[in-house]
């Protein structure tokens, strides 16, 4: 799948945004009134809301995006707006107390919390439900986004215990998701001999494609640039997104705004190589139509 | 409304003859031609006088060749592809913004353009790569089944068929009705064994695609010398003398 830069950033910071905003609306952070408080939501609205932007630069006609929020029985993407607007529009009270009032608004900062990870796991489920992406289409794919979102939540509200545990369980699961996700195309059963129905003759192969040049499909489904560096991007992935930032948080005092800032800088780098293999990697069995994957 | 009918009335589709498509691509042509100048945001072409020209295609003609497993000549196969309006069709319940939709009167799937924002995600969800975005007007562009010819009484009779299926020079396209047991389609479908597209996508395809029927096979070996010729004379001398060298 083609690692659109509107994507990357979008699924990359929408999740640190709505990860932080679940700690500061369950009370785990409660930043002094005033100024802090003002810059401290702002940062987690900041990123949730910059990220939902980007995602609108992906969109070939942005003026019916407000649709999106009309198919929620059947759509994750509409499930994902709603609920990204809901978690938003809940929030606001909260953090207004907080700025202005001093004191957590725990009645509406609950369901705030719990609702902007559900808007992870929305995100999460657009890719992990399309068949089509047998390397997306698991539960690690959700367990992936949520586990990032937490980490990075950690990380911005300098809980260095957690953000260490929260690291060694990225780890974890980064490793699982790329060994787990190179055998899925395999395990989905689609060939080309499946996708042409030919099978049933003997072996099939491409000997001229429908068209010269390159089209929509190839260039948004068939990517395959970059995939031979994918090795040495896995272990860039999971150096800055994890073990660099649970060193910083093994180093750093409690606390300190210096190491949060590092250990964020890492991990964002890390969520960024990560995302930008989770679409590279992707293959589509559209694929299989052109002998490729 | 992105969900999907519980059943259609009517099940609209296409049986596409694998052994009698040559590959000329006619149908191509003709659907490019009526989706453009009919219903609907024109199919796009992107600098289609430069360098690397791409375009907005409903149906698109991969050819194959297979190696028949029990040995043999290899068959070529052409091979065209466009949205197979399937009854589980993924591409309609990803939609966001209600554009996607299958008509609970006759099966087609179709897309609002007016209500489309081009996030392209129906296109992830189509294992078959039947829809692309138009790179020009950045909605999804799909086959309409020629959904303003079937129904279309300024048009004659013979004319009422999918713009492929009424170009086809070669008789491989054909259209109907999947419901009715007694249909043209569901007849050919029967005889020839009709097949599914990636059936383990789940998506139960409306179309069907009859396998190519398996080539004749040559009963003697190729290059066998027809004859045994004898040399005679002084040749014959040489051939008998050579042998024994």
């Amino acid at each position: 799948m083609h690692p659109a830069p509107s994507v990357i950033v979008f699924t990359v910071l929408s999740g640190l945004g709505f990860g932080f905003l679940a700690y500061l609306g369950a009370g785990l952070v409660v930043p002094p009134a005033g100024w802090a408080a003002f810059l401290v939501w702002g940062l987690g609205y900041g990123f949730a809301v910059v990220g939902l932007l980007a995602s609108v630069f992906h969109l070939g006609n942005p003026k019916n995006a407000i649709r999106a929020f009309s198919q929620w029985r059947t759509s994750w993407l509409s499930r994902e707006g709603i609920f990204s607007v809901l978690t938003l529009l809940i929030l606001a009270p909260v953090a207004l107390f907080e700025i202005f009032g001093g004191f957590p608004l725990a009645t509406l900062g609950w369901p705030g919390a719990l609702l902007a990870l559900v808007t992870v796991f929305c995100t999460s489920m657009i890719y992990a439900q399309l068949k089509t992406v047998p390397r997306w289409n698991q539960w690690l794919t959700p367990v992936m986004f949520m586990t990032f979102a937490l980490t990075g939540g950690a990380i911005l509200s300098g809980f260095n215990v957690l953000s260490i545990l929260l690291c060694v369980v990225l780890t974890a699961v980064l490793v699982a998701i790329f060994n787990v996700g190179d055998k899925r195309l395999a395990d989905s059963g689609s060939t080309m001999e499946t996708a042409t129905g030919l099978g049933k003759i003997g072996k099939v192969r491409l000997y001229e494609g429908p068209h010269t040049g390159t089209n929509y499909l190839m260039d948004e489904m068939i990517y395959v640039v970059g995939r031979r560096h994918a090795q040495k991007l896995r272990v860039i992935a999971v150096a800055f997104a994890a073990i660099l930032p649970a060193l910083v948080m093994l180093i750093a005092p409690e606390g300190s705004l210096f190491g949060i800032a590092l250990a964020l800088i890492f991990h964002l780098t890390g969520a960024a190589a990560a995302r930008w293999l989770f679409f590279a990697e992707a293959e589509h069995v559209v694929g299989l139509y052109y002998g490729a994957r | 409304m992105t969900e999907l009918p519980q059943k259609t009335d009517r099940k609209l589709g296409l049986v596409i003859d694998l052994d009698i498509c040559v590959g000329c691509h006619a149908c191509v042509t003709a659907c490019k031609g009526w989706n453009t100048e009919n219903y609907g945001a024109p199919l796009a072409d992107m600098n289609a006088y430069g360098e690397d020209p791409s375009g907005t295609f409903l149906n698109r003609i991969h050819s194959y060749e297979v190696q028949p497993s029990g040995g043999g000549c290899a068959q070529t196969v052409h091979f065209p592809k466009s949205c197979l309006h399937c009854e589980d069709a993924p591409c309609v319940t990803v939609c966001p913004t209600g554009a996607s939709y299958k008509r609970a009167e006759d099966g087609i799937v179709l897309v609002n353009e007016d209500a489309c924002m081009g996030c392209g995600l129906c296109a992830w969800a189509c294992p078959y790569g039947a829809r692309e975005m138009d790179r020009a007007a950045g909605v999804m562009k799909k086959c309409t089944l020629c959904v303003d010819r079937i129904y279309n009484e300024n048009l004659p009779e013979v004319d009422r068929v999918p713009a492929c299926v009424r170009t086809c020079p070669a008789g491989a396209r054909h259209f109907g009705d999947f419901a009715d047991p007694d249909s043209n389609v569901s007849r050919m479908v029967a005889e020839r064994g009709g097949m599914d597209l990636m059936p383990e996508q789940g998506t139960k395809p409306v179309n069907k695609y009859l396998p190519p029927r398996p080539k004749d096979r040559p009963a003697a070996a190729p290059l066998t010398p027809i004859a045994d010729v004898k040399a005679t004379g002084v040749a014959g001398f040489l051939d008998r003398l050579l042998e024994k060298l």
